[in-house]
């Protein structure tokens, strides 16, 4: 089986069981868009998956293979890149060092070359700040940085928590933007959490609604936009 | 104005070693946030065994190599069986933070008893590779001689060394990534596991270099580092902890200081003023020469 397929997954926070049996699948190529609001497991999920957090019970499979207990060193060797919340960059280093990052372990350097100069043609900003620090960045551009430096070691499944975080509205449509047309041009799969509901699921094939680490909803994207008790509980506007 | 000037070149050559010890305990802090008292025992460790090597071949750059290497087999050793251990089960709580810090408090005293058992606890004569006369210019002997040069010069080029490692190796930029960032480095693909031992190897070859030069000017016995782990532990807070060239620049003036108020204050006073310096450094730039502040309360 391919895509992503994750199984009764239970994941406890020390005495809290941050999530409780969960299943979903996310077929190759897709967006899944996970919705909802604080604590209701969404960053867990992405934690668990990644290999950043273990699971207490339950599984998850990616393109065939059982990836719960794996480290997440060894997932991103098997094409599973985390974009973790908050800009996953790090301030401390160059721009173009943190995107060196990302090709460290590859051994097909041209490759690493090659895909590090798409990156910069995608995100230009990034070219012209090379050698600045991260954290001379504006939260926009780390975003990109953090994205950008995933792609370099070539993933084919993306665990994307918040990219809007903290984003004024404006970057916020131009970085969904740059996803949606990302995964169309790299035939990505993605998992996108988002407390911005409207946003994810615009560009999103299917939705899954989390509350309190529990699934409360799933359906194709326009579904889920288009279902008015939905809206009232979970996606606001 | 001689005097200073001898001041200034024992303070030297006394500099760069402690900021090789500093180096030491600043690339295993970095790494694994552990403050090393075993630095001192594994230092004197790789010591003795350049010593062994020295007394069977005659052959200081063998004994060097030989004392090196081993100094980084001692480094990887530690890390591996007694600090992943202690990571592994002491992970939570404010026992975690202390746990290592009392295990390399241990580890020291067990190093030292390994090697009192092994070569007794009498001083050996660690002979010098190269002359310890002062240069003489024209009348005038200074306190600098060639064992100082190659102390210098060695130090010197340790330095240089890992500054070329951690600026411009895949390595380097591994190193620094997972110091600062361990989470975001596993993700980007780094084997944090393994960068931290190669933090603790490289530790452990800079002490070993520490002991294996400062020697020859003195006998040696289990307990002759420890005062350097002292001087070399306020050098690397002068700097900040966290910066490598803060290592070197706090060794430095922590030697060229100390050797300013021995001259001309007193040599019963090298500890007290040793604390005075660090009480000053900490007092006037609390994060250190080259520390940031985000760093000292990470």
């Amino acid at each position: 089986m391919s895509g992503l397929t994750v199984k009764d997954l239970v994941v406890d926070h020390g005495a809290i069981t941050a999530i409780n049996g969960i299943s979903f699948t996310v077929e190759p190529g897709q967006l899944a868009a996970v919705i909802g609001s604080n604590g209701a497991g969404k960053t867990t999920l992405l934690r668990t998956l990644s290999g950043l957090k273990h699971a207490s019970s339950g599984s998850a499979q990616w393109s065939g293979e059982y990836i719960l207990g794996k480290k997440p060193e060894n997932l991103v060797r098997h094409g599973i890149s985390h974009v973790s919340e908050g800009k996953s960059v790090i301030p401390e280093l160059t721009v173009k060092e943190n995107l060196a990052l990302g090709g460290i372990w590859r051994k097909d350097k041209k490759d690493v070359v090659a895909v590090t100069k798409e990156v910069l043609e995608l995100f230009p900003r990034l070219g012209e700040r090379l050698s600045q620090r991260a954290d001379t960045l504006s939260g926009g551009e780390r975003q990109m940085l953090a994205i950008g430096r995933a792609l370099i070691s070539r993933p084919k499944l993306i665990l994307l928590d918040e990219p809007s975080l903290g984003l004024a509205p404006l970057v916020i449509e131009q970085i969904f933007h740059t996803i949606d047309q990302l995964r169309h041009k790299l035939g990505l799969t993605i998992v996108l959490v988002e407390q911005n509901a409207m946003s994810a699921l615009r560009i999103a094939d299917i939705g899954i609604i989390m509350n309190l680490g529990k699934i409360v909803a799933t359906g194709t994207a326009t579904e889920l936009i288009n279902d008015p008790a939905l809206h009232a509980a979970y996606l606001g506007y | 104005m001689q005097q200073a000037i001898n001041a200034l070149l024992i303070g030297i050559s006394n500099g760069f070693i402690y900021s090789l010890m500093a180096l030491a305990l600043v690339l295993v802090w970095r790494s694994t946030r552990v403050i090393n008292f075993a630095q001192a025992g594994q230092a004197i460790l790789s010591t003795y065994i350049a010593y062994e090597i020295v007394t069977r071949t005659d052959n200081f750059i063998l004994a060097f190599i030989g004392g090196v290497l081993a100094g980084a087999l001692v480094g990887a050793v530690v890390e591996i069986l007694l600090m992943r251990t202690l990571f592994k089960h002491v992970s939570d709580g404010p026992v975690a933070a202390l746990a290592p810090v009392i295990a390399s408090l241990g580890l020291l005293g067990l190093i030292r008893s390994v090697i009192g058992m092994v070569w007794g606890n009498d001083q050996k004569p660690f002979f010098p590779p190269v002359s310890t006369n002062g240069f003489t210019f024209g009348s005038t002997t200074v306190p600098f001689s060639r064992m100082n040069l190659l102390i210098v010069l060695g130090a010197a080029t340790v330095m240089i060394i890992f500054t070329l490692i951690f600026q411009k190796s895949n390595l380097g930029l591994a190193l620094r990534a997972a110091a600062f960032q361990p989470e975001i480095a596993r993700l980007a693909g780094i084997r944090v596991g393994a960068i931290r031992t190669t933090g603790w190897i490289f530790a452990g070859a800079a002490g070993a270099v520490a002991g294996i030069l400062i020697s020859p000017n003195d006998a040696i016995t289990p307990y002759s580092l420890d005062s350097l782990l002292i001087f070399g532990f306020v050098a690397a807070v002068i700097g900040g902890l966290e910066s490598l060239i803060g290592a070197v620049v706090g060794g430095l003036t922590l030697g060229i200081g100390l050797s300013f108020i021995l001259t001309y204050i007193g040599t019963s006073l090298i500890f007290p003023a040793t604390f005075v310096v660090l009480a000053l450094a900490l007092i006037i730039r609390p994060q250190g020469l080259f520390g940031s502040k985000a760093a000292r309360n990470a």
